[in-house]
């Protein structure tokens, strides 16, 4: 078997400011902008890791999802609770330094060790997901 | 069924209360404001208090409590620092009050929990290891109420 996580999902309430982030803020490059009735599919990922990305999508363009569970997605979305992703760099503090001048995304936590041995900081996104940056080597 | 507007204000004022929540996060160790909070976004201490425990299940003070509480079992399990030492690193003034809400929270005094837990989540994934050792207080909590 030779299997590698190829796409994650991050859910987007705004695509011109969630697309701003990940490209402006994070350094991300653009690959791929489905639209699809007004809405967006942004593929997004690190220069450097051409195989990994992260599609922002709209929630609530799944015809499976109900008019309750929308409201309820786009609620945790917006009190912070719904979705997160854990990302790595090799010097968490300058890391920091550069997201934290960035125009959008909120700082969460400054960088922290943490007693399990990880180094990290967290931010949010616009639509509120978070993110953790931790240090690798 | 509450109108577009209505809705799109609730949205607003929960990620109001994501930006209050995170901000006791980050600044855990900080004697709680709840007044300073709320005029950050624009709310009263009365109506940010019964917002944030309709959105979170506990009001601010808990929250803290808890977030303090959860850094204080995570030094703990470090082992290099003294009861006393994490007391006042995550911002109680006075070592009875925190062991007593520690043990209140954790089941157990600070001392036994700093002798047992040392180096138990060594190499859990830290999201996990960050939920796993989340003190119950919000596994406790009501489920929300929404106004």
């Amino acid at each position: 078997m030779d299997i590698k996580i190829a796409q994650a999902m991050l859910p987007h309430n705004d695509a011109a400011e969630s697309l701003a982030f990940y490209r402006d803020t994070l350094g991300f490059e653009v690959r791929n902008d489905v639209e699809y009735n007004g809405m967006h599919w942004i593929t997004v990922g690190p220069p450097n890791q051409p195989d990994t990305a992260i599609v922002l999508y709209p929630p609530e363009a799944d015809p499976g999802v109900t008019e309750d569970e929308r409201r309820t997605i786009a609620e945790m979305m917006a009190k912070g609770t719904y979705a997160s992703i854990n990302l790595a760099t090799p010097d968490v503090d300058a890391a920091f330094e550069r997201l934290q001048a960035g125009s959008s995304g909120e700082v969460v936590q400054e960088p922290t060790d943490q007693p399990y041995g990880v180094r990290d900081c967290a931010f949010r996104d616009p639509a509120g997901n978070l993110l953790r940056i931790q240090q690798v080597n | 069924m509450p109108s577009r507007a209505a809705a799109d204000q609730h949205l607003r004022d929960l990620a109001l209360l994501r930006r209050v929540r995170d901000r006791i996060d980050r600044e855990y160790a900080q004697p709680l404001d709840v007044e300073a909070l709320g005029r950050a976004v624009g709310m009263s201490a009365g109506h940010l208090s019964r917002q944030f425990k309709a959105a979170y299940g506990e009001p601010p003070y808990n929250y803290l409590m808890t977030r303090r509480i959860e850094r204080a079992m995570a030094l703990l399990r470090r082992g290099d620092l003294s009861v006393t030492e994490v007391c006042f690193e995550v911002g109680f003034s006075s070592l009875g009050t925190f062991s007593s809400r520690f043990a209140q929270l954790v089941g157990m005094p600070p001392s036994v929990y700093r002798e047992q837990a040392a180096g138990d989540m060594r190499g859990v994934a830290p999201c996990v290891a960050k939920r796993a050792t989340k003190p119950i207080r919000n596994r406790e909590a009501p489920a929300a109420t929404r106004a």
